[in-house]
């Protein structure tokens, strides 16, 4: 089920099993028939880490979403509430332990919090009268969660705006619980490199935390080499930008929710004979997307562009096995063929949704619309027209495309700007509020607080000499067989990924100017190890980074690491961690305003 | 950046930029057809009812059958189909989970933090006294209410923040001096852990005068970022704008009392509680929209009132014709104006629904204006007021046609709003631009257009082109044929 999650350079099946053992121990505590509540935000979640089945194996009868009233009925002994420490979930939770109380038979209660106890949660649950009713209650640390053979993330909502808006920390004190995990499974990691604000509060926390473990020593030898903790505010650009591998125009159109994605069924109606095309079904198709299936591991990080050619080949190659049915003369090579049909099927089913994808993914890439969007962005990050009022995102705002689409492209031009001038931004700012309400006066002003939008102060660019020292925009792009990360983008280089690369080859030392124009600071911590765990590397053998984004990562810089993972001289291979994955439209959205 | 004609061309066709396909010789679609064909003749001889055998099971929906969504829906309704249900029975039968080989490793999260034993240093009364067994982080659980209490009365601050942090409840009551609350914040700050400075700081926000409480935060930074983050959640407004005023951050404050009107659906309320932002020390800019959303609003509660009253009244054409779909109340501005065009077109400047009355209280630009009339009249297929939006008389009494927008969108708006091709053409004639104009002729089927323009280019390949793409035997041909035909032309081509 989760094989895929062993293929890469750390068997992240490791922590799976962990978390596994972990919830099954819990569910033990509390003896007989069980009933789940889940808070709905976290099933997707935990999906990537259990099925039914164990659940079930541990006596899980009934499961529910948390909703307000009286729960479903369910004959079990135990009712179990797997819940985010969040105030307005417990006003939820004490109206169904009351209205259960009065029901009848007595039930134990019992509350597990997701990813940490809150102090604050339990004094809401004591107002509220109810705090007594439970049993256990207990915090299921479930901070990192595998996604797949190499990508790890905390899938915290908030983390960006609590970090850099609110300067709360609690996400960032999460993370490093969630590092201190990790070397407790992976061995301590020699080295820390950090860039960023939050980056050196996290660096200080798991410096902190180990102080207080010195009792006793790690004894696992260490799998990572170095930990990069990399603060989202060092590159606001990259997330704005437009996702163009594969993989990134699936989040960008359809959104990738937990490793699925929800697409418009029509596509992928079965096609039966006779069936003269009625009953069209009308539900979102829901597919899973990860690296467990073949077709889409090769797939999914290429530039969009590419991956035409791809499964065309692949539909000859598939075409071709097939074929050879008609040459199997013996039984011996009958059977050889049946033997190897279900791989066969697997393959053709995987192209037919992929080939679907493709389709939909192009009928929205060849628009007019896509492509002057993509023109006007790519214009910005290149470094032209960005101190004007641009038309196109006028003619945006004339026609009402969405708010997000807008925003998105306004930060952008300040980002590529070092700000946009004051005439600039009244401008935009008033086109805005006229256009879509008053009421955004909020918005803007979060944005403005988190840096991605702002006035020009100082009066100097920065950007261009960010731009031409770290090589962001290549004009040379090869999208088909790329000699470098801009492939993503199509030009562009992400910042974050750039930095990452320069650090590990020929290191920050050569790039001291542009770490002094970036916000906050960089920083380099060793955490020593006993010299039996000292690691004497091969010849040739390559690194392993552990990178942590803070704030957010998108597919498209995952797609930029792992091609620099693959580069046969890059003596660096890279685990990606987050605090959640994120695509520009995503990200704004979680720094809008919207009624309590 | 000054880019001249010439480099603009390159730069457009300069392969950065260039249009997003897929990049192959051949059809730009090949590709996905072939593979398309491909997975469909494979169709014709694999059964499809042992589809995707091998592959995880999967409900309609996509949600494996036994992931943790599908069994909420699975276990949540007995009256389940059966069949989904036999689908499970079958898949229990070989679960995934049963497939799997028993994991080798006994990693368990909680073992790793549970079973060290801290450094001398940290051997407190507390660790004796608690934790003699490693067995859970909460071995007050399942006690009753009354024993929530600590064992022992003389925790430091440091230990007191240390067993909030593994979870435990403990009284903080017994802090009663300034300096032991400040003391117990600071610990409770340096391990960073939220949760714990935020339960210190409800002990302090609760036992603690409000003066005193500011003062202290306003020396600890890192403390009052997280009370302003936990005002906000428990939604305290009052003590947040207290706290704003207190540190003299105007411009938050200001900010946080408007955002409260997101809450307050009564549109008469909502209105007067605008009125009691309007003043507040938002920046300058903020200030003159902060006006405007109050007179927008109050100017709606008027238009509605009365719109609503003459629809239901049934005597006006316009709201019988188009009844309205949605009230205006807290509809954007620019919403608010197109409404206004659509219902109000002619009225005086002295009503407040007219649309130049809106225009000129809220300064809207003439772009914007004429933009959003162009829609609301095109959408009534008001052809004779668009002439008139775009009509300007000089002094002479010549009229001339002139659009701040550009015709180019004239053009698209009206063909939005699906105008019937004779008036499309009138504005595609009067794009200055020849390609363009070419373009949108082509694109919208204005035959005369095109044709004219290549008459007047004097570009008889293209116009051979466009012959091809014409209807047979149409009038479009024969005008055509007949240019072609011309010895009047000296054709360039």
């Amino acid at each position: 089920m989760a094989a895929h999650l062993s293929y890469g350079r750390v068997n992240l099946n490791v922590l799976r099993e962990a978390v596994r053992r972990e919830l099954r121990e819990f569910l033990d505590k509390c003896a007989g028939s069980k009933a789940i509540v889940w808070d709905e935000y976290l099933t997707g979640p935990f999906g990537l880490i259990a099925q039914y089945s164990l659940l079930k194996e541990h006596e899980v009868e009934k499961m529910f979403t948390l909703k307000g009233s009286r729960l479903p009925a369910a004959d079990v002994k135990n009712i179990i509430f797997v819940v985010r420490p969040r105030l307005e979930l417990m006003d939820i939770i004490s109206e169904n332990v009351l209205s259960e109380d009065r029901r009848g038979p007595a039930r134990d209660f019992h509350i597990l919090f997701v990813p940490r106890r809150s102090l604050l949660c339990e004094q809401r649950l004591k107002d509220l009268g109810v705090l007594g009713s439970f049993i256990h209650r207990e915090e299921y640390s479930l901070d990192l969660i595998p996604f797949d053979g190499d990508l790890l993330s905390m899938e915290s909502e908030g983390a960006f705006k609590e970090c850099y808006l609110e300067s709360d920390q609690t996400s960032l004190y999460h993370a490093a619980k969630g590092l201190m995990t990790l070397q407790a499974l992976y061995g301590t990691i020699p080295q820390i490199f950090g860039k960023g604000e939050c980056a050196r509060q996290v660096a200080n926390m798991m410096i902190r935390m180990k102080r207080e473990f010195t009792g006793s020593q790690n004894s696992i030898f260490p799998v990572f080499d170095n930990l990069l903790l990399l603060d989202r505010n060092v590159d606001l650009l990259t997330p704005l930008a437009t996702q163009l591998t594969y993989e990134g125009l699936i989040d960008e159109i359809y959104g990738i929710q937990n490793s699925y994605v929800k697409l418009p069924p029509e596509k992928f109606a079965p096609k039966k004979q006779g069936d003269g095309g009625k009953d069209l079904p009308t539900e979102a198709k829901k597919l899973q997307l990860n690296s467990a299936e073949e077709l889409y591991a090769e797939i999914r990080d290429k530039n969009f562009n590419a991956v035409g050619s791809v499964l065309s080949k692949k539909a000859k190659v598939i075409s071709a096995a097939f074929e050879e049915r008609h040459n199997a003369k013996t039984v011996g090579e009958i059977k050889q063929f049946v033997s190897q049909l279900p791989h066969m099927q697997a393959a053709r089913g995987s192209l037919a949704n992929h080939t679907s994808i493709a389709e939909l993914i192009k009928d929205v890439t060849t628009s007019e619309d896509f492509f002057d969007k993509l023109t006007v962005e790519q214009e910005f990050m290149s470094g032209i027209d960005t101190d004007k009022v641009s038309s196109y995102i006028e003619d945006c705002t004339a026609q009402k495309h969405p708010l997000i689409k807008v925003l998105r492209l306004v930060c952008l031009q300040s980002v590529c700007n070092s700000g946009l001038k004051q005439k600039v931004l009244d401008y935009y700012k008033r086109e805005i509020l006229q256009t879509y309400g008053y009421e955004h006066i909020l918005t803007l002003y979060n944005l403005e607080k988190a840096g991605l939008l702002k006035p020009q102060t100082g009066g100097r660019n920065t950007y261009p000499t960010v731009r031409k020292t770290l090589r962001l925009w290549m004009d040379d792009v090869n999208e088909q067989n790329p000699t470098d990360i801009s492939y993503v983008y199509s030009g562009y280089a992400p910042l974050s990924v750039r930095l990452a690369q320069l650090l590990s080859r020929p290191g920050w030392r050569s790039i001291e100017e542009v770490l002094r124009i970036l916000p906050g600071p960089h920083f380099e911590e060793r955490q020593p190890l006993p010299t039996g765990l000292q690691k004497k590397r091969q010849p040739g053998e390559n690194r392993v980074t552990l990178i942590f984004f803070l704030g957010g990562v998108t597919f498209a810089e995952i797609a930029a690491l792992r091609f620099l993972s693959q580069l046969e001289d890059g003596g660096t291979e890279y685990v990606i961690a987050t605090t959640k994955l994120i695509n520009g439209a995503s990200w704004i959205e979680s720094l809008m305003e919207k009624p309590f | 950046m000054n880019r001249t004609k010439g480099d603009e061309e390159e730069y457009w066709n300069s392969s950065k930029f260039k249009a997003f396909t897929f990049d192959d010789e051949d059809d730009e679609l090949s590709q996905l057809k072939e593979s398309k064909r491909a997975v469909n003749s494979l169709r014709d001889f694999v059964d499809d009812d042992d589809d995707d055998d091998d592959l995880e099971r999967v409900s309609w929906s996509g949600e494996p059958v036994g992931s943790i969504s599908w069994s909420i829906k699975e276990t949540a309704s007995n009256s389940g189909s059966n069949h989904e249900r036999e689908q499970l029975k079958n898949r229990n039968s070989f679960s995934s989970y049963a497939q799997l080989p028993k994991p080798a490793s006994t990693y368990s999260l909680s073992s790793f933090f549970r079973g060290r034993t801290r450094p001398g240093s940290f051997q407190s009364l507390s660790d004796a006294l608690s934790d003699t067994s490693a067995k859970s982080y909460a071995p007050e659980l399942g006690r009753p209410k009354g024993e929530y209490r600590d064992y022992s009365n003389d925790w430091s601050p440091s230990d007191t923040v240390r067993r909030l942090r593994k979870g435990k409840v403990c009284s903080l009551e017994r802090f009663r001096s300034l300096q032991d609350k400040l003391q117990l914040l600071e610990e409770a700050v340096s391990m960073h852990d939220g949760n714990v400075i935020t339960a210190v700081l409800i002990f302090l926000k609760r036992t603690l005068s409000k003066e005193i409480l500011f003062r202290e935060l306003e020396v600890r930074q890192v403390a009052l970022r997280h009370l302003i983050h936990f005002l906000k959640e428990i939604g305290d407004q009052k003590l947040l704008l207290d706290l704003f005023r207190f540190l003299d951050r105007t411009e938050e404050l200001a900010l946080t009392h408007y955002r409260e009107h997101l809450n307050i659906q009564d549109p008469e309320k909502r209105k007067e509680f605008l009125k009691t932002c309007i003043g507040l020390p938002f920046s300058a800019e903020d200030s003159a929209h902060i006006q405007d959303h109050y007179t927008l609003l109050e100017r709606q509660i008027i238009i509605e009132a009365n719109d609503r009253h003459l629809e239901s009244a049934g005597q006006t054409e316009i709201f019988r014709k188009h009844p309205r779909k949605a009230s205006i109340l807290n509809m954007p501005l620019v919403t608010t104006l197109f409404y206004s065009c659509f219902y109000h077109y002619t009225e005086a400047e002295g009503t407040f629904s007219s649309p130049v009355n809106l225009k000129k209280t809220f300064k809207i630009p003439e772009k914007q204006y004429v933009l959003t009339a162009l829609a609301a009249r095109a959408k009534l297929r008001a052809w004779h007021d668009v002439d008139a939006l775009f009509t300007t008389k000089n002094w002479l009494g010549y009229t001339k046609k002139r659009a701040p927008i550009g015709f180019h969108r004239v053009v698209e708006i009206l063909h939005k709003n699906s105008a019937p091709v004779q008036i499309l053409q009138e504005y595609v004639n009067l794009v200055e631009d020849v390609d363009t104009k070419l373009n949108l002729a082509t694109k919208f089927k204005c035959h005369d257009v095109v044709i004219d323009t290549c008459r007047d280019l004097k570009d008889r390949q293209q116009l051979l082109v466009y012959r091809s793409k014409v209807d047979k035997g149409s009038a479009e041909e024969e005008k055509i044929d007949a240019i072609l035909n011309s010895s009047q032309i000296r054709w360039k081509n």
